[in-house]
C-alpha cells in the first residue's frame, strides 16, 4: 500500500460525519439565516423587531433574569454537593452520586412532570401544608417563574456538578490540611483555602449552567405553563403559531451569537486554567 | 484528605439538596395509582388502570415501539460515523483537528432551540423532494437524531482513543497490516469498550429527545416523548404517570445493574 493510498484510507474514514454534517446542519442553518433577511421582506427589519419590539424585549430580558437566578443558585446547590461527594466519606460520596446521576439519567420531561406533581395547587407540597395547617389557600407554586426556576435548577445541579468535582479532585488536599494542622477553623479554611483554590472549577461550572440554560425549552414550557414564556418557547410560538419564520430566524441567529460569545469566554478561561494549573 | 472532611452544615445542606434532585422522582409514585382520570394523588384506594392503559392503549405501544427503533437506528448510525471519524483524526492528525473536532461538536453546543429550526428547515425542505424523508416522517427523526447525538459519540470515541498505545499500531504497520486490519484487529479491540458506551449514551438520548423531536414531528411519526409531551401539556393524563414511573424504575435498575457489574469487574484487583 502506498503512502497516497493509505491517506485517502484515512480520509475516508474522516471525512463522513463533517459531510454529513455540513449537508444536514451547516447547510439548513443557512437557510435559517436567510429567513432572518428576507421575510416577510429583505432587510434586517426582524434584527431590529429582536431589539425593539417591547414583547421581544420583555421574553428577553426574562430568560437573562431567569437565567442568572437558576445559574446563581445551580452554582451553589452544586458546590455544597460536590463538595461533600469528594471529601465526604464513602457513603456520603455514594449517596450524593446517586442523587446526581438518577436524574441526570431520567428524562427532561419525566423530572417536569415530577414537578407539576409536587408543586401544582392540589400537588403533594400545597396539600401537606393544607392538612398541616400551615396555608389555608394553595401557592402559586407551577406555571409561573417560580416552576420555572425551580425545574431548571433541578435539571442544571448534575451539569455544574462535573466539572466543580472535577477541579476538587485535582486540588491538593494536603493545603487543607495544612491549613488546620496550623489552627485554622473549618469554616475559615472552607472559605480562605478550598474555595478560592477551586474558583476555574466554579466560572467553568458557571458558564457551562449559563450557555444551556439559555436555550431551554421544555422545562420552562411546561413549568411556565405559558406564562412564563422564554426565548426558546418564544421561537417555538413564532414557527408553528405565529408563523413568523423571519422573527424565528433573527432570533435563533441571536442566541448562536450569545451563545459563541459565551463559548470564547469559556475557552479563554479553559485555557487560562491550563496555562496557570 | 482522611482528616479533612466535611462539617455538619455540609452535611445537612448536602442532604436537603439530594433530597430536591430526587423528590420529583418520587413525587411520579403516588400521582400514578390515582383512580381519577386527571391529575391526583389518590385518596384511599389506589388503582392500577393507568398501567393498564399503557398496555391497552395502542398509542402507547406504538410509540415505544417506534422510538426503540428510531434510538436503535440512530445510534447505530452516529456510532459508526463519530466511529470512523475519531479513527480518521487518530490516524491522520490533521493540522485542523481543532476546527474540525470543534465543527462536529457544535450541535451539543449550539441552543437546542436554534438546532430544532434548524432540522425544522431541513426537514420541510426535504419534504419537498421526498415525503418519505421528510417532516413528520421516522427517517427524518433518525436524520435529526444523529445530529444531535453525533457529538456525544465523538467525545466518548475521542477520549478511548486518546488511552490507546500508538506503538502498537506502528507495529502492525510495520509488520505489513493493512489499514481494515490495523483498525479492526488493533484499534477498535482497543477501544471497544468506549464504543460500547457511545453506543449507549447516543441510544439513550434519542430515547428521550424532545426539543427538537418536537419542532419536526406533528401527528404520524410520534415517538414516546412526543406522546408524553401531549399528555402533559393540555390537561395532564395520569397515564404520563404511570409510563414516568416505568421509565424511572427502569433506569434505577440499569444504574444499579452498571454498578454492580463495575463494583464486580474491579472487586478482584482492588
Amino acid at each position: 500500500m502506498t503512502g497516497t493510498r493509505r491517506q485517502l484510507g484515512y480520509v475516508v474514514l474522516l471525512a463522513p460525519l463533517p459531510a454529513f454534517l455540513a449537508g444536514v446542519y451547516l447547510l439548513p442553518f443557512l437557510g435559517v439565516v436567510e429567513w432572518s433577511f428576507t421575510l416577510p421582506e429583505p432587510g434586517v427589519s426582524q434584527y431590529l423587531r429582536v431589539f425593539s419590539d417591547p414583547i421581544v424585549l420583555g421574553v428577553l430580558w426574562r430568560t437573562l433574569r431567569v437565567c442568572c437566578i437558576v445559574t446563581a443558585l445551580t452554582a451553589v446547590l452544586a458546590y455544597a454537593i460536590s463538595y461533600v461527594w469528594v471529601c465526604g466519606s464513602k457513603t456520603q460520596a455514594t449517596i450524593v452520586e446517586f442523587g446526581v446521576l438518577v436524574p441526570f439519567w431520567i428524562s427532561t420531561l419525566t423530572r417536569a412532570f415530577g414537578w407539576l406533581a409536587l408543586l401544582y395547587n392540589q400537588g403533594i407540597v400545597n396539600s401537606t401544608l393544607r392538612s398541616l395547617g400551615i396555608i389555608d389557600f394553595p401557592l402559586m407554586l407551577v406555571r409561573n417563574e417560580f416552576g420555572v426556576i425551580v425545574g431548571m435548577t433541578h435539571f442544571l445541579i448534575p451539569f455544574a456538578v462535573l466539572p466543580l468535582v472535577s477541579s476538587m479532585r485535582h486540588l491538593d488536599h494536603r493545603v487543607l490540611m495544612a491549613a488546620r494542622g496550623m489552627g485554622a477553623s473549618r469554616l475559615r479554611t472552607f472559605w480562605s483555602v478550598f474555595v478560592p483554590m477551586t474558583a476555574p472549577g466554579i466560572i467553568g461550572a458557571v458558564l457551562i449552567t449559563f450557555i444551556f440554560s439559555l436555550g431551554f425549552f421544555i422545562t420552562p414550557a411546561i413549568l411556565g405553563g405559558g406564562r412564563s414564556v422564554l426565548i426558546a418557547e418564544f421561537v417555538y410560538v413564532q414557527t408553528f403559531q405565529t408563523v413568523n419564520w423571519g422573527l424565528t430566524g433573527a432570533i435563533s441567529v441571536v442566541l448562536v451569537v450569545a451563545a459563541a460569545l459565551l463559548i470564547a469566554l469559556f475557552l479563554r478561561v479553559a485555557r487560562y486554567n491550563r496555562l496557570v494549573g | 484528605m482522611a482528616i479533612y472532611r466535611p462539617g455538619p452544615i455540609a452535611l445537612l445542606l448536602t442532604a436537603l439538596i439530594v433530597l430536591f434532585l430526587l423528590a420529583p422522582l418520587i413525587a411520579v409514585v403516588p400521582t400514578s395509582f390515582t383512580p381519577s382520570n386527571y391529575l391526583s394523588l389518590p385518596r384511599g384506594e389506589l388503582s392500577l388502570r393507568h398501567y393498564r392503559t399503557l398496555l391497552e392503549a395502542p398509542q402507547w405501544s406504538d410509540s415505544i415501539l417506534l422510538s426503540l427503533w428510531i434510538g436503535m437506528v440512530a445510534s447505530l448510525a452516529a456510532t459508526t460515523l463519530a466511529t470512523m471519524f475519531g479513527l480518521g483524526i487518530w490516524f491522520l492528525r490533521p493540522r485542523l483537528t481543532a476546527l474540525l473536532v470543534g465543527f462536529v461538536l457544535l450541535p451539543m453546543i449550539v441552543p437546542p432551540v436554534v438546532s430544532a429550526v434548524t432540522l425544522y428547515f431541513l426537514l420541510t425542505s426535504l419534504s419537498q423532494v421526498s415525503a418519505a424523508i421528510g417532516y413528520d416522517t421516522w427517517p427524518g427523526v433518525v436524520i435529526a437524531h444523529v445530529v444531535m447525538i453525533a457529538p456525544f459519540a465523538v467525545i466518548m470515541i475521542l477520549v478511548s482513543l486518546a488511552q490507546v498505545d500508538r506503538s502498537m499500531d506502528m507495529a502492525a504497520r510495520g509488520m505489513g497490516a493493512s489499514l481494515p486490519q490495523r483498525i479492526f484487529s488493533v484499534v477498535l479491540p482497543n477501544i471497544r469498550f468506549g464504543v460500547l458506551t457511545a453506543a449507549f449514551l447516543t441510544f439513550v438520548l434519542s430515547w428521550e429527545e424532545i426539543a427538537v423531536t418536537l419542532f419536526i414531528t406533528s401527528v404520524k411519526a410520534v415517538t414516546l416523548p412526543r406522546l408524553l409531551w401531549t399528555g402533559l401539556r393540555d390537561n395532564v393524563d395520569p397515564a404520563v404517570a404511570a409510563m414516568s414511573v416505568v421509565l424511572i424504575v427502569v433506569t434505577v435498575g440499569v444504574l444499579v445493574a452498571v454498578n454492580l457489574f463495575r463494583a464486580r469487574r474491579s472487586a478482584p484487583t482492588g
